[in-house]
């Protein structure tokens, strides 16, 4: 708000409208550019499916068909929305924005930066894991208003999935926060500073690795991609969607990745924290892009390699393999932050 | 307070004719319980087109392309049994040059098969990758197919008598030089695959048929074969030049989805063997019959001889006609048992034509492989009995 650029031209504007100003365009510096990023992920992530499927991928739009996403989108929003005639209408068109909207104001917590941060909550890690949790919602119902079988079944295997694995990352996050000792995401950062070393991807290997899979169930990509599995579901819960409203899901889908993949590069990779301290030069939220598009390779490169498992298998995996084992590292990590006295 | 009776269904689910699992035009209706399935209901007929019924409207060699149009992903061994048991009837000899080269392209059909059916089942379970590789591959055969009878699918190559024309000058080089490359493909497609965890829990004991349930349900080929039964028409009946060929039948032991995935693999590679066998050993000399009254006489010879000008013209209107009499005759088909029951009455038409289509026999067992297992394991199942519409339906 002290910015001289915007004060010179929202001076005229009472106090607390100017504050409102201000929220309003710190969001949009988010959210736009990570709309954007979306878009080019989606490019990505298809780019890499496609070459390991000894393919050529969106090659047409554009040079090197960069703009593929954006004619995908632009199509989508020109198509009409087709409801189903036993549609519950109202919930049909809330359960999109639901998810899409729950999918951004996550964002608001993401440090890229030493005090780069829209909200510095204290409660940073509570606030995100809130947020995720209420992501089923959208699917939930998105299944039960359009009133098809497949998007039922799609929407009730999501539910109990995404629940299941909630749990586990719920522990990963209490046996870090355990560690750092805050809830605020910039203090998880700031106690990795100090290198590649510190980061507590060595130190918290296995929570890592079921932070990383959890995620991936979380985010409903393969192998867990139950719910719009089309093999069996053809395309589970979306089933129903056509034009925008199937783009908000789009949408959705992949900020949730990328904020999973945030939320990897931030809880063990140092998040906006440069690996060696001679290439500091280059900017925080620079840094937090490279690990995130990191990330999303692997998320894209498991996509391509791996086939589906069947919904009993993964409650299976979620609640008799990574729930001890998260359950034994929140008590292990917490003795030994007791232990060292960091707590 | 009066109890109140409440009756509870079954959850059934429609699975197709439009659905990106059904392999086809299948539609299948699943009575499930929670997500566990309890009948399955399978509805065909949605692709018939009557192919028996034309066929005794043509003669003998214009039925030869409807073969084609069955098991529409390995074209050539269809006519194989056509052109088997016409020639039974008409008691013609084929020249060794064209028995091996019948031979050839029939092994050429089973790896388009079986490469398309490890493709789509590892996709019916989630892996989305080696379907791809596999098309690729299936790319060169065609081109194969298409250089030789100048159609990359619907051949019309194997006829009554031979083949239709004598290989081009360089294809078996390609060939042989392809069987080089390709044992590297489907190493990538077992490593992606064959100990991968997740595959082995979606398959492993998933659709379970034991020796005696595959043959009380009429198996053939791999499904009955990964049943631990070493049933394979090419040894147990060899046609063509198949006993002079050196090769081993794999057989499975558990009869599940697993079994039969790995023993496809197994069979492309001991079709390459052949491939590169009936090449190898390929004697020069006719490829069709010379009995001019199947075979048509030379082009260079029309140019000179009103009696061939006259014997081709009559030979494409009128056709050959069959002596009298029944037969039947099977061919090892990637699926299984491809067999034809040929009537004649005769006549230049066949009377009746039947056509026993493996897979039509594999679709009636989705029912009993699928109760009790989850809805996923469903296109698994589906996936494994490689079941083409094309054949089911006719």
């Amino acid at each position: 708000m002290d910015n001289a650029v915007f004060q010179w031209l929202f001076a005229w504007l009472p106090e607390l409208l100017q504050s409102l100003v201000w929220i309003v365009i710190l969001i949009m510096a988010i959210l736009l550019p990570l709309l954007l990023a979306v878009a080019f992920l989606v490019y990505f992530d298809r780019k890499i499916w496609a070459a390991m499927q000894l393919r050529r991928g969106p090659n047409v739009v554009g040079p090197f068909g960069l703009l593929q996403s954006f004619a995908d989108g632009l199509k989508l929003l020109f198509k009409e929305t087709l409801v189903p005639a036993g549609a519950n209408k109202g919930i049909f068109f809330i359960a999109p924005v639901v998810t899409f909207s729950l999918a951004l104001i996550a964002w608001a917590v993401i440090p890229w930066g030493e005090g780069i941060v829209l909200a510095n909550l204290n409660v940073g890690i509570l606030y995100i894991f809130a947020i995720s949790s209420l992501g089923v919602y959208g699917i939930l119902m998105a299944g039960w208003a359009s009133n098809s079988r497949y998007a039922f079944l799609g929407a009730l295997r999501s539910a109990a999935q995404m629940v299941s694995y909630e749990v586990s990352i719920g522990f990963v996050l209490v046996a870090v926060l355990v560690w750092v000792g805050s809830l605020n995401l910039s203090e998880v950062v700031l106690a990795q500073s100090g290198g590649v070393g510190s980061w507590f991807v060595f130190s918290h290997f296995p929570l890592f690795m079921i932070f990383l899979i959890s995620a991936m169930a979380e985010t409903n990509r393969p192998p867990f991609d139950l719910p719009e599995a089309e093999a069996e579901l053809v395309a589970g819960y979306q089933v129903e969607y056509s034009s925008m409203a199937f783009g908000l899901f789009w949408l959705g889908e992949y900020t949730n990745i990328l904020l999973m993949c945030a939320m990897t590069s931030i809880l063990f990779f140092g998040g906006w924290q440069a690996p060696f301290a001679f290439l500091d030069f280059i900017p925080g939220p620079l840094w937090l892009m490279i690990k995130m598009a990191f990330f999303f390779f692997i998320f894209a490169w498991v996509k391509a390699t791996v086939p589906r498992y069947r919904y009993d298998q993964l409650m299976r995996l979620g609640w008799k393999v990574f729930l001890p084992i998260s359950l034994f590292a929140v008590v292990a990590y917490g003795g030994a932050a007791l232990a060292l006295g960091r707590v | 307070m009066a109890t109140r009776e409440v009756e509870i269904n079954n959850y059934s689910l429609n699975f197709g004719p439009q659905h990106p699992a059904a392999h086809g035009v299948l539609r299948m209706i699943l009575e499930l319980d929670g997500e566990v399935i309890e009948r399955v209901d399978s509805h065909i007929g949605l692709l018939h087109r009557g192919t028996e019924k034309l066929i005794e409207y043509k003669t003998y060699l214009q039925a030869v392309p409807y073969f084609d149009r069955l098991d529409y992903v390995a074209p050539i061994n269809q006519e194989h049994a056509f052109a088997l048991a016409v020639e039974r009837l008409l008691g013609c000899e084929v020249p060794p040059r064209g028995q091996y080269i019948r031979v050839l392209f029939s092994e050429i059909g089973r790896i388009l098969g079986h490469l398309l059916n490890l493709g789509t089942h590892a996709m019916d379970v989630g892996a989305m990758t080696p379907i791809l590789w596999a098309f690729e591959e299936r790319e060169v055969l065609m081109c194969f197919y298409e250089r030789v009878s100048g159609a990359r699918m619907h051949a019309a190559y194997i006829r009554p008598g031979g083949v239709h024309l004598d290989l081009p000058a360089g294809l078996t080089d390609d060939i042989l030089t392809w069987c080089e490359r390709f044992p590297q493909v489907l190493d990538d497609i077992a490593t992606l695959l064959i100990d991968n965890r997740i595959f082995k829990q979606r398959n492993v004991d998933i659709g379970v048929a034991t020796a005696e349930e595959a043959l009380a349900w009429g198996f053939s080929g791999p499904m009955l074969r990964a049943s631990g039964v070493a049933w394979d028409l090419r040894k147990a009946q060899p046609y063509d030049v198949y006993d002079k060929m050196d090769f081993d039948i794999p057989i499975g032991k558990n009869g599940d989805c697993y079994d039969r995935f790995l023993l496809r693999l197994e069979e492309v590679r001991q079709s390459l063997r052949i491939i590169r066998q009936s090449i190898e050993e390929m004697p020069d000399g006719e490829v069709t019959t010379l009995d001019p009254r199947i075979s048509p006489p030379r082009r260079a010879e029309m140019k000179r001889s009103m009696e061939a000008l006259i014997n081709h013209f009559k030979l494409y209107t009128e056709g050959y006609h069959v002596p009298e009499g029944e037969v039947y005759a099977a061919v090892e088909a990637p699926k299984g048992e491809f067999g034809v029951y040929l009537v004649s009455d005769g006549s230049n038409k066949p009377y009746r034509c039947k056509i026993r289509a493996p897979s039509f026999a594999h679709l009636q067992a989705m029912d009993f492989l699928s109760r009790g297992h989850m809805l996923a394991d469903a296109p698994a199942i589906l996936g494994s009995l490689d079941v083409v519409f094309g054949e089911v339906d006719r």
